[in-house]
């Protein structure tokens, strides 16, 4: 454990981006992530640990013309009991609901699950099905200055993102979905509760009939960050769900992914889960 | 070392102040600090629920919090709920139903099993089952743990 010389609770975003820009500096949201990587030695305390807490500007769930703000405090549990979450973006709302277990929803915030971008995490397959953006903020001029950019492409590994270390993830905004828009979430692990997933999945689309439009394949848990599956999304765009298309989708996402073999499954069982569960989630989507 | 902060909050209805290192969990603050040792140090990784407590209301794993974001916040422990009327039918019920064994998941169980019937006076065995998923008994004694949840909410 690195030594910390110095503990800050910013009250504003301005006070948080300031504290940023001096450098060194570990920043604590819900800590269900940091305490255990700190304990195992995975993660270094920087000289200043800076709880994120109390910073208003980085709370809330709010429609903001056709775009849903999450902010980046947003617990788990607040997700979940948000009407507009499950109303409007259920996907999250069923990610949401397969998510550790109630204490660690309680205290878990979406910020957190995002930046400590695991290949596993719960919330960025389904975020990243909506089209998610991250909204990141930073002070390099003395103004408080934003930008944004999807959250696929702001996830570059195992733990890894673009984020700047004088950057502050404020908010995850994800864009209403269309009229007729389906989509599904399935989480792959040996019990309902606090297991990492072996393999996630999320597809969404427009529905057409029988056709889905506009498809997002998303697998977590098969490569260093959740992956679009183009050549699954390609097999199912805009033709009827049938018998045979769902088989090829399938095999197509069983080549889609580059696995490891870990603890919790081998990269065999890992790719057998993803093209069986395609299948079952589009049959799911088709029929149900 | 690491640097010492000064918090206050209200711990168990009292308001309490405390020197703690900015990297302490709140499960060591409580249990070396402040002496309150009925919450239990299980697995320090979230997974087993023995160190739950209340904060704001919501059950969180101490193993998990860092002391420092206690301040001002409401903190219960289970020495706290004792005074409570729900905790103490819960009590009642866990030791009329056998749902004690070693006793080392108890306190978590108990505080957890509070944060269900806030929120769902009248919960069915789905909902207890599902609220008591973050919290491991070694023992294997669920189906009694889950007979005196549903016998206090009874009582309710």
């Amino acid at each position: 454990m690195g030594a910390v010389e110095r503990y800050a609770a910013p009250l504003s975003l301005a006070e948080a981006l300031d504290l940023l820009r001096a450098g060194d500096v570990t920043i604590v949201a819900g800590g269900t992530d940091l305490m255990p990587q700190s304990h195992s030695g995975k993660v270094r305390f920087g000289s200043l640990l800076m709880n994120i807490r109390r910073v208003p500007e980085l709370g809330g769930i709010a429609l903001e013309g056709d775009t849903v703000r999450i902010g980046a405090l947003t617990s788990i549990t607040d997700l979940l009991e948000s009407r507009l979450v499950r109303e409007r973006l259920p996907i999250v709302a069923e990610a949401a609901d397969h998510f550790a277990s109630e204490q660690v929803r309680n205290g878990a915030t979406v910020g957190g699950n995002v930046c400590n971008a695991s290949p596993a995490g719960d919330m960025l397959v389904p975020l990243i099905v909506l089209d998610a953006a991250v909204e990141l903020a930073a002070k390099p001029n003395g103004a408080v200055e934003t930008r944004s950019m999807p959250l696929r492409e702001f996830l570059t590994g195992p733990g890894r993102t673009q984020r700047a270390p004088h950057e502050l993830l404020t908010a995850v905004r994800v864009p209403l979905p269309p009229p007729g828009f389906v989509a599904r979430f399935y989480k792959h692990g040996t019990r309902p509760a606090l297991d990492i997933s072996t393999i996630s999945i999320g597809i969404g689309g427009v529905k057409r009939g029988d056709k889905l439009e506009n498809v997002h394949v998303v697998f977590g848990a098969v490569a260093p960050t959740p992956i679009r599956a183009r050549a699954t999304e390609r097999v199912l765009e805009g033709r009827p769900l049938d018998a045979a298309v769902i088989e090829a989708a399938a095999e197509a996402a069983h080549d889609e992914g580059r696995p490891i073999s870990d603890v919790r499954a081998s990269a065999w069982y890992r790719q057998e889960l993803v093209r069986n569960m395609t299948k079952r989630i589009l049959a799911h989507v088709a029929f149900g | 070392m690491s640097h010492s902060v000064e918090i206050e909050f209200r711990l168990n209805g009292v308001v309490r102040r405390a020197a703690v290192p900015a990297a302490m969990s709140a499960l060591v603050m409580l249990r070396d600090v402040l002496g309150l040792t009925g919450t239990k140090y299980g697995c320090g990784e979230g997974e087993c629920g023995a160190c739950t407590i209340l904060v704001d209301g919501a059950s969180v794993n101490s193993c998990l919090m860092f002391a420092v974001d206690c301040d001002g916040r409401e903190v219960t422990t289970i020495e706290g709920l004792a005074a409570d009327a729900l905790a103490e039918r819960l009590r009642r019920a866990f030791a009329e139903h056998g749902a004690v064994q070693c006793g080392f998941c108890t306190p978590g169980m108990v505080i957890q099993a509070s944060r269900i019937l806030a929120q769902h006076p009248h919960p069915d065995r789905a909902t207890i089952q599902r609220g008591l998923e973050g919290n491991l008994c070694r023992c294997t004694g669920y189906k009694k743990i889950i007979d005196a949840v549903a016998a206090a909410a009874e009582q309710s």
